[in-house]
């Protein structure tokens, strides 16, 4: 067997959480080995639709979409490319006057957060967004909200992490973890060994099972976004949108495709998903009433990824409660891609200082020890997240 | 209801129970319409999905109805066949559920997409044969995006299809038997072929006739071409590299490269293409296993030699699952369809079967030897400037492939998420075949090593606003 390569932490998943612990724990000086299975970046964090938006999130997560809006906004900096982000708008949409409703109470919600929402009545967003269907009544803007390549930015950010010195190894399934008194273990499948006083667990959807290892069972779901790409057309927006009440999503980039997303996947294997046919058909036949100049474009391309849910949607992040220098941080509910950097930071930060700038409390993975699993609770959908979280299916009620 | 009548008797205990709809073929094509024709004959009717208006498939794609040209100027040395193929399809129309114009765009579970005339519905199945053929193997050459260059199929399907020429003076390229093919069609046709440019050198040819001479009649046609060719005058260039293709907006010229020599030639259009490539996404939407051909030099569902995929209930015939000519393609589909009813519990005649794999078996090897006589120009990939645009839809060159393998990505699916290859309309059907040689040469392996393009719904664009049945 071969000897273990000693680090001060080790981080399983190079996903975008795990790749910005890794960059930060690297960057404050610390020996950190981020372990991938498959490629950087290439499930969830790769794969997703690309909001980087921060309105419609629940009120426990805006701090820290807050702190993660300002490493976007210097993004260059910290990965060395803009990854195509661009900081549009986000523009999330209303069919109803009780949709409306709902943004104006978030809207007033969510002040002191410093989004700035702008809500837009019928006319005003007739105005400002022309191409916008007769079916929205109205619409909250978040000026500074906006869109990335997520192929781009979250290899990036593994990239950026080896540069900054971390040792990063793709193709490195990690098959066994133990703890011998004082520091992990962590074996992989090929047979490299790594030992450290901190682990991090960032496995994504997968990372249930080394949280039940260490005696904190979670009951988190796998769940599957359907996505879906445009041959490029000519702008007609720059926003990137959404709707209340869930449904379908939309931004266009640059080269002038549109991304679109809407409905479920379903899963081919433990690892990789495909969008459901259901899912693409109604995305296709109902994407044009709220985005007009989508009649008769054609779609060129679908596909979904695989993501962890748990049932309040909220991700699991912070320390263990049973395993002293283990650090949990996964189910990011469809919505980890923009928080993803800052997640990342706060775990290098309990590393590094023993305890987060920002209060993790609401994401402690304790909050599950005392439900049985068994009779897991009806599920409560947070108001405002669901547009990025398709359970919903197809439109809400007009 | 056992639908074993017409004589043909069940010898499960249990007669299957198969309703009409649940035995699919996609795919029209030789190997499509001898299943079912082969199907109808134990009396089981299938459903028969074709994206094409006219059944007959790629190499005997039918002329509009109005189109009044004979099948001998059409097919040549094949309008027998042409014809029977055409007559079969023509008979059985009235007895099975044939729907002609049916993209077949995606699979999930027992379910085909289709999408016919602006609707999308969805066939269920228990069995199926998917036949989806080939299509022209594109190695790109600098100017090839220009109007008047086409694929060797594209050159010609105008000419069987619509009765029209792609140019005055054409110039045709590439390798492979259908290079002689079409070159012979247009000039019998009365285009001037100002030269057929041939990547395989001469001496290829030669080592390959012990091989050849398996299949006397099919290498007698060969031959006669190229005689043809010669004898009308036509120049034939061998062990060719072809440089670039000249123009403003429109072809002009061509310039290639043989032994030292460079040489030019004006022409007003160009079809070139590397043999032929199969269409295998809806195998791999479908879940089946596939693996490396180096015969193919490509990835191919696996089937058994009775046609079975590795997914139950789902058999592959034809040039769908690795190239082997339109004969081979009317056994393949006698012998899937043969292969499933006797899967089913029907009665079927054995020795056809085995005589089926034995003459198939022959064909791979007259394959092997086509392999020889025009082998794929290993050097392609080297020679590339990196200024070439591989990935026309996503304007992906050569160069910024090569740059993605130099920052550490060498599987094809992470460099197309790096750099768009293969990310546009076409899906890689046209450009992943060149993605990949530029990326395993780059990278220092094999290109059986850099992975296989994952297929992604739909096989097709879609359009917007499509009606759906609920
Ligand atoms: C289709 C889709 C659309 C989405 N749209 C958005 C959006 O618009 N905006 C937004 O903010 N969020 C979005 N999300 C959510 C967002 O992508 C995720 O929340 C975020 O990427 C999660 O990052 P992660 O690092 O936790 O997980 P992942 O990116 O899944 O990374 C986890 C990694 O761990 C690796 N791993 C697992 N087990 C092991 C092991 N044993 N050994 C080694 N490695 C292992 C996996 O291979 C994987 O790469 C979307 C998600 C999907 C799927
Ligand atoms: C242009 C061209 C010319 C050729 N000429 C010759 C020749 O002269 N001699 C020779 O031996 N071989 C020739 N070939 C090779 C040819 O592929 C085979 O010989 C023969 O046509 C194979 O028959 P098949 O039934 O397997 O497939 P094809 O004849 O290719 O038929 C496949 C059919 O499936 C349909 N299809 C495919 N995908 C879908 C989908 N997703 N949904 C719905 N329908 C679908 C296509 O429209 C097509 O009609 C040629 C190939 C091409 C491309």
């Amino acid at each position: 067997m071969s000897q273990p390569v000693e680090v001060d932490a080790v981080v399983i998943g190079g996903g975008i959480v795990g790749a910005s612990a890794a960059l930060f724990l690297a960057l404050s000086g610390k020996r950190v080995a981020l372990l991938e299975r498959d490629f950087f970046g290439s499930h969830s964090s790769g794969v997703n639709y690309g909001g980087v938006r921060r309105q419609g999130r629940p009120l426990s997560q805006l701090p820290l979409s807050r702190r993660a809006h300002e490493i976007w906004g210097d993004l260059r900096a910290f990965i060395g490319t803009d990854g195509e982000y661009v900081r549009s708008g986000h523009l999330k949409l209303a069919r109803s006057d009780k949709d409306m409703a709902a943004l104006v109470a978030y809207e007033e919600a969510s002040r002191g957060f410093g989004m700035q929402l702008q809500l837009l009545d019928h006319a005003q967003l007739r105005a400002r967004f022309p191409w916008a269907g007769d079916v929205a009544v109205g619409a909250s803007l978040c000026a500074d909200d906006g869109h990335a390549n997520p192929r781009l930015v979250s290899p990036a950010f593994a990239f950026a992490a080896r540069r900054a010195g971390a040792q990063t190894f793709e193709q490195a399934h990690v098959s066994e973890v133990s703890h011998d008194g004082q520091a992990f273990v962590v074996r992989t499948a090929d047979d490299q060994c790594f030992r450290g006083p901190w682990l991090l667990n960032c496995a994504g959807a997968w990372a249930a099972q080394l949280a039940q290892q260490f005696g904190e069972p979670v009951p988190m779901r796998a769940g599957h976004p359907a996505m879906l790409v445009t041959e490029p057309l000519p702008m007609f927006m720059d926003v990137s949108t959404g709707v209340e009440g869930g449904g379908i999503y939309a931004r266009q980039v640059a080269r002038g495709n549109c991304v679109l997303g809407g409905g479920q996947g379903f899963p081919l294997d433990p690892a990789t998903a495909r969008p459901g046919q259901a899912a693409i058909l109604e995305i296709l036949r109902n994407a044009v009433e709220l985005y007009p100049p989508l009649a008769g474009a054609q779609a060129i391309r679908t596909w979904s990824g695989t993501e962890g849910y748990l049932p309040d949607r909220e991700p699991v992040l912070g320390a263990s409660s049973t395993q002293p220098g283990l650090l949990h941080g996964f189910g990011f509910a469809g919505s980890g891609f923009q928080i993803g950097p800052a997640a990342g930071e706060a775990l290098a930060q309990m590393v590094c200082a023993g305890a987060s700038n920002i209060d993790l409390t609401p994401f402690s993975i304790t909050r599950f020890q005392s439900q049985p699993h068994t009779s897991s609770p009806a599920i409560v959908v947070p108001s405002g997240t669901d547009n990025v979280i398709p359970l919903l299916r197809g439109r809400s009620n007009p | 209801m056992n639908e074993a009548k017409n004589g043909a008797v069940s010898e499960a205990v249990n007669a299957p129970a198969t309703s009409v709809a649940s035995t699919v073929i996609v795919g029209a094509g030789p190997a499509g319409i001898r299943a079912a024709q082969t199907l109808l004959a134990h009396g089981l009717r299938p459903c028969l999905l074709d994206e094409s208006l006219r059944g007959g498939g790629q190499v005997y794609r039918r002329q509009p109805e109005h189109f009044k040209r004979s099948a001998k100027a059409l097919y040549g040395f094949e309008a027998g066949k042409a014809e029977s193929v055409h007559t079969t399809i023509d008979q059985l129309q009235a007895e099975i559920d044939y729907r002609p114009e049916t993209l077949v765009w995606n699979a999930e579970s027992r379910t085909l997409d289709t999408l016919h005339n602006g609707r999308a519905a969805q066939v269920p199945f228990k069995h199926l044969i998917v036949a989806t053929g080939a299509t022209d193997r594109i190695l790109p050459v600098p100017g090839w995006t220009l109007p008047g260059v086409y694929s060797l199929g594209a050159a010609q399907i105008a000419l069987k299809f619509q009765g029209c020429a792609i140019g005055q003076r054409v110039v045709f390229a590439g390798s492979g038997p259908l290079l002689y093919l079409v070159a012979y069609q247009y000039a019998k046709a009365g285009a001037t072929v100002a030269a057929v440019l041939d990547s395989s050198p001469f001496s290829a040819q030669t080592r390959a006739l012990p091989a050849l001479l398996g299949q006397p009649s099919t290498l007698a046609k060969g031959l006669y071409y190229r005689a043809w060719l010669t004898a009308h005058g036509v120049p034939v260039h061998q062990g060719v590299h072809l440089h670039d293709i000249q123009g403003e907006r429109r072809v002009s010229g061509v310039s290639w490269q043989q032994g030292n020599q460079r040489k030019n030639l004006v022409c007003d259009a160009l079809a070139f293409a590397h043999a032929l490539r199969s269409e295998t996404q809806l195998a791999d939407l479908l879940g089946c296993d596939f693996a490396w051909s180096a015969l193919n030099r490509a990835w191919l569902p696996t089937r058994d030699a009775a046609g079975r995929s590795s997914v139950e209930g789902v058999y592959l015939a034809g040039d769908g699952a690795g190239i082997m000519g339109a004969d081979a393609a009317e056994m393949a589909g006698e012998l899937a369809a043969l292969t499933l009813l006797g899967d089913l519990g029907y009665r079927i005649d054995r020795a056809r079967s085995i005589e089926l794999q034995r003459q198939l078996a022959a064909i791979q090897r007259f394959r092997q030897g086509l392999e020889t006589a025009f082998p794929f120009p290993e050097d392609w990939a080297a020679k590339a400037p990196d200024s070439l645009i591989v990935c026309r839809c996503e304007e992906v060159s050569a160069g910024e492939i090569r740059q993605t393998v130099a920052e550490g990505h060498w599987e094809i699916n992470r460099v197309k998420a790096m750099c768009r290859v293969g990310m546009g309309r076409c899906q890689g059907r046209m450009c992943g075949l060149a993605a990949t040689e530029i990326v395993a040469h780059a990278s220092g392996r094999e290109v059986a090593c850099v992975g296989r393009l994952r297929g992604q719904a739909p096989i097709k664009p879609l359009p917007f606003g499509v009606e759906a049945e609920q």
